[in-house]
Protein backbone atom coordinates (compact mmCIF):
# COMPACT_ATOMS: atom_id res chain seq x y z
CA UNK A 1 0.00 0.00 0.00
CA UNK A 2 2.89 1.91 0.93
CA UNK A 3 3.99 1.41 -2.40
CA UNK A 4 1.10 2.03 -4.34
CA UNK A 5 1.11 5.40 -2.72
CA UNK A 6 4.49 6.31 -3.28
CA UNK A 7 4.26 5.32 -7.12
CA UNK A 8 1.35 7.74 -7.26
CA UNK A 9 3.42 10.33 -5.56
CA UNK A 10 5.71 10.04 -7.69
CA UNK A 11 3.82 9.99 -11.13
CA UNK A 12 1.70 13.43 -9.71
CA UNK A 13 5.82 14.85 -9.08
CA UNK A 14 6.66 13.56 -12.79
CA UNK A 15 3.81 14.83 -14.72
CA UNK A 16 4.64 17.81 -13.01
CA UNK A 17 7.94 18.37 -14.00
CA UNK A 18 8.35 17.21 -17.53
CA UNK A 19 7.48 19.26 -20.38
CA UNK A 20 4.25 19.48 -22.04
CA UNK A 21 5.25 17.00 -24.78
CA UNK A 22 6.38 14.28 -22.72
CA UNK A 23 3.26 14.11 -20.34
CA UNK A 24 1.32 10.93 -20.40
CA UNK A 25 -1.47 10.59 -22.53
CA UNK A 26 -3.42 9.44 -19.52
CA UNK A 27 -3.93 12.48 -18.59
CA UNK A 28 -7.86 14.19 -19.33
CA UNK A 29 -7.58 16.26 -22.14
CA UNK A 30 -8.56 19.41 -20.15
CA UNK A 31 -5.28 19.26 -18.74
CA UNK A 32 -3.12 19.29 -21.73
CA UNK A 33 -2.72 22.90 -22.02
CA UNK A 34 1.04 23.40 -21.94
CA UNK A 35 2.59 24.44 -18.91
CA UNK A 36 3.66 28.07 -18.98
CA UNK A 37 0.86 29.34 -20.93
CA UNK A 38 -0.52 32.11 -18.51
CA UNK A 39 -4.05 31.77 -19.15
CA UNK A 40 -5.80 28.45 -19.22
CA UNK A 41 -8.98 28.33 -20.65
CA UNK A 42 -11.48 26.61 -18.78
CA UNK A 43 -14.36 26.85 -21.22
CA UNK A 44 -14.50 23.21 -21.97
CA UNK A 45 -14.54 22.38 -18.54
CA UNK A 46 -17.68 23.89 -18.25
CA UNK A 47 -19.57 23.09 -21.04
CA UNK A 48 -18.73 19.62 -20.24
CA UNK A 49 -20.48 20.91 -16.92
CA UNK A 50 -23.29 22.78 -18.02
CA UNK A 51 -23.71 19.71 -20.26
CA UNK A 52 -23.63 17.21 -17.33
CA UNK A 53 -26.00 19.40 -15.13
CA UNK A 54 -28.73 19.43 -17.69
CA UNK A 55 -28.57 15.70 -18.34
CA UNK A 56 -29.07 15.20 -14.80
CA UNK A 57 -31.51 17.62 -14.24
CA UNK A 58 -33.41 15.45 -17.12
CA UNK A 59 -32.50 12.02 -15.59
CA UNK A 60 -34.35 13.54 -12.48
CA UNK A 61 -37.65 14.61 -13.65
CA UNK A 62 -37.53 11.47 -15.72
CA UNK A 63 -37.35 9.59 -12.10
CA UNK A 64 -39.73 11.30 -11.41
CA UNK A 65 -42.15 10.68 -13.85
CA UNK A 66 -41.71 7.13 -13.42
CA UNK A 67 -42.61 7.46 -9.69
CA UNK A 68 -45.72 8.87 -9.98
CA UNK A 69 -46.92 6.43 -12.82
CA UNK A 70 -45.16 3.45 -11.34
CA UNK A 71 -47.77 4.55 -8.42
CA UNK A 72 -50.49 4.78 -10.62
CA UNK A 73 -49.85 1.29 -12.14
CA UNK A 74 -48.87 -0.46 -8.82
CA UNK A 75 -51.91 -0.32 -7.20
CA UNK A 76 -53.86 -1.87 -10.56
CA UNK A 77 -51.63 -4.33 -11.26
CA UNK A 78 -52.15 -5.71 -7.61
CA UNK A 79 -55.74 -5.47 -8.17
CA UNK A 80 -55.27 -7.91 -11.11
CA UNK A 81 -53.40 -10.40 -9.69
CA UNK A 82 -56.64 -12.23 -8.32
CA UNK A 83 -57.69 -12.37 -11.82
CA UNK A 84 -55.55 -15.19 -13.01
CA UNK A 85 -55.61 -17.38 -9.95
CA UNK A 86 -58.50 -19.23 -10.68
CA UNK A 87 -57.53 -20.28 -13.93
CA UNK A 88 -54.28 -21.74 -12.60
CA UNK A 89 -56.31 -23.45 -10.01
CA UNK A 90 -58.42 -24.90 -12.32
CA UNK A 91 -56.66 -25.49 -15.17
CA UNK A 92 -53.21 -26.21 -13.60
CA UNK A 93 -49.48 -24.74 -14.72
CA UNK A 94 -48.64 -26.05 -18.30
CA UNK A 95 -45.28 -24.75 -19.09
CA UNK A 96 -44.96 -28.40 -21.12
CA UNK A 97 -48.01 -29.88 -22.00
CA UNK A 98 -46.37 -33.46 -22.28
CA UNK A 99 -42.82 -34.84 -22.11
CA UNK A 100 -41.31 -37.52 -23.67
CA UNK A 101 -37.77 -39.35 -22.42
CA UNK A 102 -35.73 -41.64 -24.79
CA UNK A 103 -33.98 -44.63 -23.26
CA UNK A 104 -31.05 -45.97 -25.48
CA UNK A 105 -31.45 -49.35 -24.68
CA UNK A 106 -27.49 -50.75 -25.31
CA UNK A 107 -28.27 -48.53 -29.04
CA UNK A 108 -30.05 -51.48 -30.67
CA UNK A 109 -33.90 -50.35 -29.21
CA UNK A 110 -35.04 -47.07 -28.69
CA UNK A 111 -37.96 -47.23 -26.24
CA UNK A 112 -39.95 -44.15 -26.50
CA UNK A 113 -42.40 -43.34 -23.58
CA UNK A 114 -44.71 -40.75 -23.00
CA UNK A 115 -45.47 -39.66 -19.82
CA UNK A 116 -48.20 -37.13 -18.69
CA UNK A 117 -46.36 -34.64 -16.27
CA UNK A 118 -47.67 -35.42 -12.58
CA UNK A 119 -47.73 -39.14 -13.10
CA UNK A 120 -44.08 -37.96 -14.18
CA UNK A 121 -43.42 -36.14 -10.79
CA UNK A 122 -44.02 -39.30 -8.89
CA UNK A 123 -42.85 -42.05 -10.84
CA UNK A 124 -39.98 -40.77 -12.53
CA UNK A 125 -37.49 -41.85 -10.00
CA UNK A 126 -38.40 -45.07 -9.76
CA UNK A 127 -38.75 -45.74 -13.36
CA UNK A 128 -35.10 -44.12 -13.79
CA UNK A 129 -33.44 -46.32 -10.72
CA UNK A 130 -35.60 -49.40 -11.97
CA UNK A 131 -33.84 -48.98 -15.43
CA UNK A 132 -30.41 -48.29 -14.11
CA UNK A 133 -30.07 -50.80 -11.90
CA UNK A 134 -31.11 -53.46 -14.71
CA UNK A 135 -27.98 -52.41 -16.45
CA UNK A 136 -29.46 -50.64 -19.07
CA UNK A 137 -27.01 -48.13 -20.84
CA UNK A 138 -27.16 -44.75 -20.65
CA UNK A 139 -30.56 -43.54 -20.01
CA UNK A 140 -31.26 -39.57 -20.73
CA UNK A 141 -33.54 -37.45 -21.00
CA UNK A 142 -34.24 -35.71 -23.79
CA UNK A 143 -36.05 -32.16 -23.93
CA UNK A 144 -38.77 -33.40 -26.33
CA UNK A 145 -41.64 -30.52 -26.69
CA UNK A 146 -45.63 -32.25 -25.76
CA UNK A 147 -46.61 -34.38 -28.68
CA UNK A 148 -49.27 -32.66 -29.06
CA UNK A 149 -48.52 -29.54 -28.75
CA UNK A 150 -47.30 -28.18 -32.35
CA UNK A 151 -47.49 -24.92 -32.32
CA UNK A 152 -46.72 -22.78 -29.64
CA UNK A 153 -46.56 -19.02 -30.28
CA UNK A 154 -44.45 -17.19 -27.50
CA UNK A 155 -46.44 -13.91 -26.68
CA UNK A 156 -43.18 -11.31 -25.66
CA UNK A 157 -44.74 -8.27 -23.90
CA UNK A 158 -42.05 -5.88 -23.62
CA UNK A 159 -42.46 -1.76 -23.52
CA UNK A 160 -42.49 1.13 -25.83
CA UNK A 161 -39.74 3.23 -24.70
CA UNK A 162 -36.14 2.09 -23.79
CA UNK A 163 -34.29 3.88 -20.92
CA UNK A 164 -35.62 1.01 -18.58
CA UNK A 165 -32.77 -1.07 -17.46
CA UNK A 166 -32.34 -4.81 -18.93
CA UNK A 167 -36.50 -5.35 -18.63
CA UNK A 168 -36.86 -5.73 -22.43
CA UNK A 169 -33.58 -7.99 -23.31
CA UNK A 170 -34.75 -10.31 -20.60
CA UNK A 171 -37.96 -10.64 -21.93
CA UNK A 172 -36.05 -11.07 -25.30
CA UNK A 173 -34.10 -13.54 -24.26
CA UNK A 174 -36.91 -15.67 -22.21
CA UNK A 175 -38.42 -15.84 -25.56
CA UNK A 176 -35.32 -17.05 -27.39
CA UNK A 177 -35.00 -19.48 -25.10
CA UNK A 178 -38.75 -20.68 -25.41
CA UNK A 179 -38.55 -20.64 -28.84
CA UNK A 180 -35.38 -22.77 -28.79
CA UNK A 181 -36.58 -24.86 -25.94
CA UNK A 182 -39.84 -25.76 -28.11
CA UNK A 183 -38.05 -26.03 -31.15
CA UNK A 184 -38.24 -29.56 -33.08
CA UNK A 185 -38.32 -31.22 -36.56
CA UNK A 186 -42.11 -30.93 -37.18
CA UNK A 187 -42.42 -27.55 -34.59
CA UNK A 188 -43.89 -24.69 -35.23
CA UNK A 189 -42.58 -21.46 -32.75
CA UNK A 190 -43.88 -17.82 -33.67
CA UNK A 191 -43.84 -14.62 -31.77
CA UNK A 192 -46.44 -12.67 -31.32
CA UNK A 193 -44.59 -8.99 -29.96
CA UNK A 194 -46.36 -6.55 -27.58
CA UNK A 195 -44.22 -3.21 -27.76
CA UNK A 196 -41.07 -1.85 -29.96
CA UNK A 197 -38.20 -2.78 -27.97
CA UNK A 198 -38.81 -5.90 -28.07
CA UNK A 199 -39.15 -6.20 -31.62
CA UNK A 200 -36.30 -4.14 -32.33
CA UNK A 201 -34.66 -6.88 -31.05
CA UNK A 202 -36.16 -9.75 -32.54
CA UNK A 203 -36.45 -8.62 -35.92
CA UNK A 204 -32.60 -9.39 -36.21
CA UNK A 205 -32.46 -12.98 -35.86
CA UNK A 206 -36.16 -14.33 -35.85
CA UNK A 207 -37.70 -11.91 -38.73
CA UNK A 208 -39.38 -14.74 -40.67
CA UNK A 209 -40.91 -16.06 -37.18
CA UNK A 210 -42.75 -13.36 -36.20
CA UNK A 211 -46.55 -13.27 -36.52
CA UNK A 212 -47.54 -10.00 -35.37
CA UNK A 213 -46.17 -7.08 -33.82
CA UNK A 214 -48.39 -4.39 -31.41
CA UNK A 215 -47.22 -1.23 -29.95
CA UNK A 216 -48.00 1.87 -28.52
CA UNK A 217 -50.02 -0.49 -26.00
CA UNK A 218 -49.52 2.09 -23.30
CA UNK A 219 -50.63 5.46 -25.30
CA UNK A 220 -54.00 4.65 -23.11
CA UNK A 221 -54.23 3.43 -19.06
CA UNK A 222 -53.73 0.06 -19.57
CA UNK A 223 -57.69 -1.08 -18.99
CA UNK A 224 -59.16 -4.33 -19.48
CA UNK A 225 -61.33 -3.53 -22.58
CA UNK A 226 -58.91 -2.68 -24.46
CA UNK A 227 -56.52 -5.86 -23.60
CA UNK A 228 -59.62 -7.81 -24.41
CA UNK A 229 -59.43 -6.71 -27.77
CA UNK A 230 -56.05 -6.59 -28.20
CA UNK A 231 -56.07 -10.58 -27.35
CA UNK A 232 -59.28 -11.31 -29.41
CA UNK A 233 -57.13 -9.72 -31.99
CA UNK A 234 -54.39 -11.95 -31.43
CA UNK A 235 -56.83 -15.05 -31.01
CA UNK A 236 -58.44 -14.39 -34.86
CA UNK A 237 -55.51 -14.00 -36.31
CA UNK A 238 -53.07 -17.33 -34.67
CA UNK A 239 -53.09 -20.06 -35.16
CA UNK A 240 -51.87 -21.93 -31.66
CA UNK A 241 -51.54 -24.88 -29.94
CA UNK A 242 -50.24 -23.20 -26.62
CA UNK A 243 -49.42 -19.64 -26.02
CA UNK A 244 -46.74 -18.64 -23.94
CA UNK A 245 -46.50 -15.22 -22.70
CA UNK A 246 -43.14 -13.48 -21.85
CA UNK A 247 -43.42 -10.55 -19.15
CA UNK A 248 -41.34 -9.17 -16.35
CA UNK A 249 -43.05 -9.81 -13.12
CA UNK A 250 -42.97 -6.86 -10.72
CA UNK A 251 -41.94 -7.58 -7.20
CA UNK A 252 -40.05 -4.14 -6.10
CA UNK A 253 -38.88 -1.51 -7.83
CA UNK A 254 -35.67 -2.88 -7.92
CA UNK A 255 -36.54 -7.06 -8.88
CA UNK A 256 -38.46 -8.23 -11.60
CA UNK A 257 -39.17 -11.51 -11.99
CA UNK A 258 -38.78 -13.11 -15.67
CA UNK A 259 -42.19 -14.99 -15.92
CA UNK A 260 -44.00 -16.94 -18.28
CA UNK A 261 -47.75 -18.26 -18.37
CA UNK A 262 -49.45 -20.91 -21.05
CA UNK A 263 -52.93 -20.53 -22.16
CA UNK A 264 -53.44 -23.97 -24.04
CA UNK A 265 -55.93 -24.24 -27.10
CA UNK A 266 -59.70 -25.69 -26.48
CA UNK A 267 -58.43 -28.64 -28.33
CA UNK A 268 -55.56 -29.26 -26.31
CA UNK A 269 -57.26 -28.67 -23.70
CA UNK A 270 -59.85 -31.39 -24.32
CA UNK A 271 -57.37 -33.87 -25.29
CA UNK A 272 -55.26 -33.56 -22.35
CA UNK A 273 -57.95 -33.61 -20.19
CA UNK A 274 -58.92 -37.20 -21.72
CA UNK A 275 -55.85 -38.69 -21.71
CA UNK A 276 -55.73 -37.60 -18.00
CA UNK A 277 -52.47 -36.30 -18.04
CA UNK A 278 -51.63 -33.23 -15.55
CA UNK A 279 -55.56 -32.09 -16.73
CA UNK A 280 -57.13 -34.88 -16.03
CA UNK A 281 -59.32 -33.15 -13.03
CA UNK A 282 -60.73 -31.37 -15.46
CA UNK A 283 -63.14 -34.29 -16.61
CA UNK A 284 -64.54 -34.40 -13.33
CA UNK A 285 -65.95 -30.77 -13.62
CA UNK A 286 -69.53 -31.05 -15.17
CA UNK A 287 -69.68 -28.04 -17.61
CA UNK A 288 -72.62 -25.69 -17.58
CA UNK A 289 -73.64 -23.14 -20.57
CA UNK A 290 -73.58 -23.53 -23.87
CA UNK A 291 -74.29 -26.19 -26.53
CA UNK A 292 -71.40 -28.21 -26.27
CA UNK A 293 -68.23 -28.85 -23.80
CA UNK A 294 -65.85 -27.66 -27.03
CA UNK A 295 -67.52 -24.61 -27.14
CA UNK A 296 -67.64 -23.97 -23.39
CA UNK A 297 -63.98 -24.19 -23.58
CA UNK A 298 -63.27 -22.44 -26.02
CA UNK A 299 -64.89 -19.80 -24.23
CA UNK A 300 -63.04 -20.37 -21.16
CA UNK A 301 -59.46 -20.81 -23.05
CA UNK A 302 -60.40 -17.52 -24.36
CA UNK A 303 -61.63 -15.12 -21.55
CA UNK A 304 -58.12 -17.00 -20.01
CA UNK A 305 -56.26 -15.56 -22.29
CA UNK A 306 -57.60 -11.89 -22.09
CA UNK A 307 -57.46 -12.40 -18.16
CA UNK A 308 -53.64 -13.41 -18.21
CA UNK A 309 -52.63 -11.31 -20.72
CA UNK A 310 -54.54 -8.36 -18.91
CA UNK A 311 -52.44 -9.24 -15.99
CA UNK A 312 -49.26 -9.85 -17.73
CA UNK A 313 -49.46 -6.42 -19.46
CA UNK A 314 -49.73 -4.61 -16.42
CA UNK A 315 -47.37 -6.39 -14.61
CA UNK A 316 -45.32 -5.66 -17.35
CA UNK A 317 -45.79 -1.93 -17.27
CA UNK A 318 -45.27 -1.58 -13.82
CA UNK A 319 -41.73 -3.44 -14.13
CA UNK A 320 -40.78 -1.12 -16.74
CA UNK A 321 -41.65 2.14 -14.42
CA UNK A 322 -39.70 0.90 -11.71
CA UNK A 323 -36.67 -0.34 -13.71
CA UNK A 324 -36.93 3.31 -15.34
CA UNK A 325 -37.13 4.34 -11.96
CA UNK A 326 -33.93 2.63 -10.18
CA UNK A 327 -32.02 3.45 -13.77
CA UNK A 328 -33.01 6.99 -13.97
CA UNK A 329 -31.72 7.48 -10.14
CA UNK A 330 -28.65 5.64 -10.69
CA UNK A 331 -28.04 7.63 -13.59
CA UNK A 332 -28.69 10.67 -11.88
CA UNK A 333 -25.94 9.88 -8.93
CA UNK A 334 -23.69 9.04 -11.46
CA UNK A 335 -24.32 12.75 -13.49
CA UNK A 336 -23.77 13.92 -9.65
CA UNK A 337 -20.08 12.11 -9.17
CA UNK A 338 -19.15 13.20 -12.76
CA UNK A 339 -20.13 16.75 -11.90
CA UNK A 340 -18.28 16.89 -8.54
CA UNK A 341 -15.13 15.00 -10.60
CA UNK A 342 -15.42 18.24 -12.89
CA UNK A 343 -15.80 20.73 -10.71
CA UNK A 344 -12.96 19.71 -9.02
CA UNK A 345 -10.81 19.96 -12.26
CA UNK A 346 -12.04 23.00 -13.01
CA UNK A 347 -11.49 24.77 -9.34
CA UNK A 348 -7.82 23.00 -9.72
CA UNK A 349 -6.90 24.43 -12.79
CA UNK A 350 -8.51 27.99 -11.93
CA UNK A 351 -6.02 28.02 -8.73
CA UNK A 352 -3.44 27.16 -10.68
CA UNK A 353 -3.71 29.61 -13.29
CA UNK A 354 -3.93 32.15 -10.50
CA UNK A 355 -1.25 30.63 -8.78
CA UNK A 356 1.35 30.88 -11.47
CA UNK A 357 0.15 34.42 -12.53
CA UNK A 358 1.10 35.39 -8.92
CA UNK A 359 4.58 33.83 -8.80
CA UNK A 360 5.16 35.68 -12.39
CA UNK A 361 3.93 39.05 -11.08
CA UNK A 362 6.15 38.06 -7.68
CA UNK A 363 9.03 37.54 -9.65
CA UNK A 364 9.07 39.87 -11.66
CA UNK A 365 8.79 42.99 -9.02
CA UNK A 366 11.39 40.98 -7.07
CA UNK A 367 14.02 40.84 -10.19
CA UNK A 368 13.36 45.02 -10.86
CA UNK A 369 13.86 45.50 -7.25
CA UNK A 370 16.95 43.29 -6.51
CA UNK B 1 -40.73 -33.67 36.19
CA UNK B 2 -44.16 -35.44 34.83
CA UNK B 3 -45.37 -31.79 33.62
CA UNK B 4 -42.22 -31.41 31.57
CA UNK B 5 -42.26 -34.60 30.33
CA UNK B 6 -45.96 -33.80 29.46
CA UNK B 7 -44.70 -31.25 27.15
CA UNK B 8 -42.03 -33.14 25.92
CA UNK B 9 -44.57 -35.62 24.74
CA UNK B 10 -46.70 -32.69 23.58
CA UNK B 11 -44.37 -30.96 21.78
CA UNK B 12 -43.03 -33.94 19.82
CA UNK B 13 -46.28 -35.15 18.58
CA UNK B 14 -47.05 -31.33 16.78
CA UNK B 15 -43.33 -31.15 15.94
CA UNK B 16 -44.26 -34.40 14.26
CA UNK B 17 -48.04 -33.15 13.11
CA UNK B 18 -45.48 -30.50 11.30
CA UNK B 19 -42.90 -32.47 9.57
CA UNK B 20 -45.36 -35.12 8.61
CA UNK B 21 -48.68 -33.65 6.95
CA UNK B 22 -51.28 -35.50 6.03
CA UNK B 23 -51.22 -37.51 2.72
CA UNK B 24 -53.90 -36.03 1.50
CA UNK B 25 -52.08 -32.42 1.77
CA UNK B 26 -49.14 -34.04 -0.44
CA UNK B 27 -51.39 -33.87 -3.77
CA UNK B 28 -52.52 -30.32 -3.74
CA UNK B 29 -49.62 -28.78 -2.67
CA UNK B 30 -48.49 -28.87 -6.10
CA UNK B 31 -45.26 -27.36 -6.56
CA UNK B 32 -44.15 -25.67 -9.48
CA UNK B 33 -43.09 -27.65 -12.83
CA UNK B 34 -39.76 -29.21 -12.06
CA UNK B 35 -39.76 -31.29 -15.51
CA UNK B 36 -39.92 -27.78 -17.01
CA UNK B 37 -36.83 -26.14 -15.18
CA UNK B 38 -34.94 -29.29 -15.67
CA UNK B 39 -35.92 -29.65 -19.56
CA UNK B 40 -34.97 -25.34 -19.36
CA UNK B 41 -31.85 -26.69 -17.78
CA UNK B 42 -30.51 -29.19 -20.37
CA UNK B 43 -31.10 -27.09 -23.67
CA UNK B 44 -30.59 -23.48 -21.95
CA UNK B 45 -28.29 -23.92 -19.20
CA UNK B 46 -27.07 -20.36 -18.36
CA UNK B 47 -29.85 -18.56 -17.60
CA UNK B 48 -32.68 -19.28 -15.07
CA UNK B 49 -35.48 -20.93 -15.82
CA UNK B 50 -38.43 -17.95 -15.48
CA UNK B 51 -41.01 -18.55 -13.01
CA UNK B 52 -44.93 -19.93 -13.94
CA UNK B 53 -47.84 -18.85 -12.55
CA UNK B 54 -47.74 -21.49 -10.37
CA UNK B 55 -45.21 -20.57 -7.96
CA UNK B 56 -46.97 -17.28 -7.26
CA UNK B 57 -49.90 -19.10 -5.51
CA UNK B 58 -50.46 -19.91 -2.59
CA UNK B 59 -52.21 -23.96 -2.66
CA UNK B 60 -54.88 -24.64 -2.36
CA UNK B 61 -56.10 -27.57 -0.04
CA UNK B 62 -57.02 -30.86 -0.84
CA UNK B 63 -60.91 -31.87 -1.20
CA UNK B 64 -61.68 -32.80 2.86
CA UNK B 65 -63.46 -36.15 3.67
CA UNK B 66 -66.54 -34.55 5.45
CA UNK B 67 -68.12 -31.20 3.95
CA UNK B 68 -67.25 -28.03 5.87
CA UNK B 69 -69.90 -25.73 6.84
CA UNK B 70 -68.30 -22.65 5.06
CA UNK B 71 -67.69 -22.40 1.54
CA UNK B 72 -64.20 -20.26 0.07
CA UNK B 73 -65.58 -17.78 -2.26
CA UNK B 74 -62.73 -15.54 -4.69
CA UNK B 75 -65.27 -12.98 -6.11
CA UNK B 76 -61.90 -12.10 -8.68
CA UNK B 77 -62.70 -8.57 -11.16
CA UNK B 78 -60.29 -7.33 -13.40
CA UNK B 79 -59.31 -4.18 -11.66
CA UNK B 80 -60.54 -5.86 -7.89
CA UNK B 81 -60.18 -9.11 -5.99
CA UNK B 82 -61.53 -10.35 -3.17
CA UNK B 83 -59.84 -13.73 -2.52
CA UNK B 84 -59.26 -15.76 0.14
CA UNK B 85 -55.44 -16.58 -0.21
CA UNK B 86 -53.67 -13.30 -1.60
CA UNK B 87 -50.48 -14.09 -3.43
CA UNK B 88 -47.08 -15.68 -1.56
CA UNK B 89 -44.83 -13.03 -0.63
CA UNK B 90 -46.78 -10.10 -1.99
CA UNK B 91 -47.24 -7.35 0.11
CA UNK B 92 -51.32 -6.38 0.16
CA UNK B 93 -51.89 -2.69 -0.94
CA UNK B 94 -54.97 -0.89 -0.09
CA UNK B 95 -57.52 -1.86 -1.94
CA UNK B 96 -58.79 0.61 -4.42
CA UNK B 97 -61.40 -0.08 -7.05
CA UNK B 98 -61.79 2.23 -10.35
CA UNK B 99 -65.28 1.11 -11.28
CA UNK B 100 -67.33 1.19 -8.23
CA UNK B 101 -66.82 2.23 -4.86
CA UNK B 102 -64.49 0.14 -2.36
CA UNK B 103 -66.52 0.39 0.42
CA UNK B 104 -69.25 -1.65 -0.88
CA UNK B 105 -67.33 -5.03 -2.01
CA UNK B 106 -67.54 -6.85 1.10
CA UNK B 107 -65.01 -9.69 1.80
CA UNK B 108 -67.08 -12.55 0.93
CA UNK B 109 -64.47 -15.25 1.92
CA UNK B 110 -66.61 -17.86 3.88
CA UNK B 111 -70.02 -18.17 3.26
CA UNK B 112 -72.72 -20.28 3.60
CA UNK B 113 -74.08 -19.75 0.00
CA UNK B 114 -73.64 -17.97 -2.96
CA UNK B 115 -76.36 -17.94 -5.76
CA UNK B 116 -74.57 -17.63 -9.03
CA UNK B 117 -76.72 -16.42 -12.25
CA UNK B 118 -74.87 -19.10 -14.88
CA UNK B 119 -76.10 -19.10 -18.28
CA UNK B 120 -78.11 -22.13 -17.54
CA UNK B 121 -80.15 -20.78 -14.96
CA UNK B 122 -79.43 -19.25 -10.87
CA UNK B 123 -77.67 -21.76 -9.62
CA UNK B 124 -77.02 -22.08 -5.24
CA UNK B 125 -73.53 -22.99 -4.89
CA UNK B 126 -73.53 -24.44 -0.89
CA UNK B 127 -70.52 -26.21 0.77
CA UNK B 128 -69.87 -30.06 -1.27
CA UNK B 129 -70.85 -28.62 -4.49
CA UNK B 130 -69.91 -31.24 -7.03
CA UNK B 131 -67.42 -29.57 -9.39
CA UNK B 132 -68.48 -27.21 -12.42
CA UNK B 133 -67.73 -24.82 -14.72
CA UNK B 134 -70.60 -22.30 -15.76
CA UNK B 135 -70.76 -19.38 -17.90
CA UNK B 136 -72.00 -16.51 -16.11
CA UNK B 137 -74.72 -14.16 -17.86
CA UNK B 138 -76.13 -10.73 -16.78
CA UNK B 139 -77.78 -11.18 -13.39
CA UNK B 140 -77.59 -10.94 -9.77
CA UNK B 141 -75.20 -12.90 -7.76
CA UNK B 142 -75.75 -12.87 -3.85
CA UNK B 143 -73.42 -14.20 -1.26
CA UNK B 144 -75.65 -15.28 2.06
CA UNK B 145 -73.40 -15.15 4.98
CA UNK B 146 -75.33 -15.88 8.40
CA UNK B 147 -78.36 -13.42 7.93
CA UNK B 148 -76.48 -11.40 5.93
CA UNK B 149 -77.31 -10.96 2.01
CA UNK B 150 -75.19 -9.31 0.19
CA UNK B 151 -76.47 -8.70 -3.90
CA UNK B 152 -74.09 -7.82 -7.01
CA UNK B 153 -75.36 -7.47 -10.55
CA UNK B 154 -72.27 -9.14 -12.45
CA UNK B 155 -72.33 -8.19 -16.09
CA UNK B 156 -70.45 -11.94 -17.57
CA UNK B 157 -67.93 -14.51 -16.96
CA UNK B 158 -67.08 -17.40 -15.21
CA UNK B 159 -67.48 -19.34 -12.26
CA UNK B 160 -65.40 -22.72 -11.35
CA UNK B 161 -67.07 -24.50 -8.44
CA UNK B 162 -64.03 -27.40 -7.02
CA UNK B 163 -64.92 -30.32 -5.06
CA UNK B 164 -62.91 -28.61 -2.09
CA UNK B 165 -65.79 -26.45 -1.27
CA UNK B 166 -63.76 -23.32 -3.01
CA UNK B 167 -65.30 -21.03 -6.00
CA UNK B 168 -64.12 -18.63 -7.80
CA UNK B 169 -66.08 -16.43 -9.33
CA UNK B 170 -64.63 -14.13 -12.46
CA UNK B 171 -66.53 -11.72 -13.56
CA UNK B 172 -65.48 -8.54 -15.95
CA UNK B 173 -67.86 -6.22 -13.70
CA UNK B 174 -69.65 -6.36 -10.96
CA UNK B 175 -71.38 -3.39 -9.31
CA UNK B 176 -73.66 -3.25 -5.72
CA UNK B 177 -77.12 -3.96 -6.56
CA UNK B 178 -78.42 -1.03 -4.68
CA UNK B 179 -76.10 1.32 -6.49
CA UNK B 180 -78.19 1.43 -9.72
CA UNK B 181 -80.10 3.73 -10.80
CA UNK B 182 -83.79 2.44 -11.63
CA UNK B 183 -84.33 5.70 -13.99
CA UNK B 184 -80.70 5.15 -16.05
CA UNK B 185 -81.60 1.44 -16.52
CA UNK B 186 -85.10 2.26 -17.87
CA UNK B 187 -83.58 4.65 -20.19
CA UNK B 188 -80.91 2.72 -21.60
CA UNK B 189 -83.31 -0.01 -22.10
CA UNK B 190 -85.43 2.10 -24.07
CA UNK B 191 -82.67 3.31 -26.13
CA UNK B 192 -81.34 -0.23 -26.58
CA UNK B 193 -84.69 -1.19 -27.45
CA UNK B 194 -85.09 1.09 -29.74
CA UNK B 195 -81.53 0.74 -31.52
CA UNK B 196 -82.43 -2.93 -31.84
CA UNK B 197 -85.42 -2.05 -33.57
CA UNK B 198 -83.39 0.18 -36.29
CA UNK B 199 -80.52 -1.46 -36.76
CA UNK B 200 -79.33 -3.02 -39.90
CA UNK B 201 -76.28 -4.38 -40.04
CA UNK B 202 -75.59 -7.88 -38.38
CA UNK B 203 -73.23 -6.42 -35.74
CA UNK B 204 -75.05 -3.07 -35.11
CA UNK B 205 -78.03 -6.13 -33.81
CA UNK B 206 -76.08 -8.35 -31.90
CA UNK B 207 -74.82 -5.11 -29.95
CA UNK B 208 -78.09 -3.85 -29.62
CA UNK B 209 -79.67 -7.53 -28.42
CA UNK B 210 -76.98 -7.67 -25.69
CA UNK B 211 -77.88 -4.00 -24.44
CA UNK B 212 -81.30 -4.76 -24.18
CA UNK B 213 -80.41 -8.52 -22.31
CA UNK B 214 -78.36 -6.56 -20.05
CA UNK B 215 -80.84 -3.76 -19.02
CA UNK B 216 -83.62 -5.85 -19.10
CA UNK B 217 -81.37 -8.48 -16.64
CA UNK B 218 -80.88 -4.93 -14.75
CA UNK B 219 -84.47 -3.89 -14.40
CA UNK B 220 -85.43 -7.48 -13.20
CA UNK B 221 -82.95 -7.42 -10.43
CA UNK B 222 -84.01 -4.02 -9.37
CA UNK B 223 -87.57 -5.31 -9.26
CA UNK B 224 -87.12 -8.37 -7.68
Amino acid sequence: MAMAALRREGKRVSTLISSPNLRSSLAPSEEQVSFGVRSISTQIVRNRMKSVKNIQKITKAMKMVAASKLRAIQVRAENSRGLWQPFTALLGDTPRAAIGFVLHLADIVEVWLWFSLDWLGGNLLSTASLIQSSNFACLHFVALPGVDVKKNVIVTISSDKGLCGGINSTSVKMSRALHKLNAGPDKEGKYVILGEKAKAQLIRDSKKDIEISITELQKNPLNYTQVSVLADDILKNVEFDALRIVFNKFQSVVSFLPTTATILSPEVVEKEAEAGGKLGDLDSYEIEGGETKSEVLQNLTEFQFSCVLFNAVLENACSEQGARMSAMDSSSRNAGDMLDRLTLTYNRTRQASITTELIEIISGASALTG
Amino acid sequence: MFRQAASRVLFRSSAAARARPFSTDLAAAASPDETFVEAWKKVIPNIEPPKTPLSFMTPRPATPSSIPSKLTVNFVLPYASELSTKENGMTVLPRRMLVFNPRILQYASNVDMVIIPASTGQMGVLPGHVATIAELKPGVMSVHEGDKVVKYFVTSGFAFVHSNSYADIIAVEAVPIDQIDPALVQKGLADFTQKLSSASTDLEKAEAQIGVDVHSALNSALTS
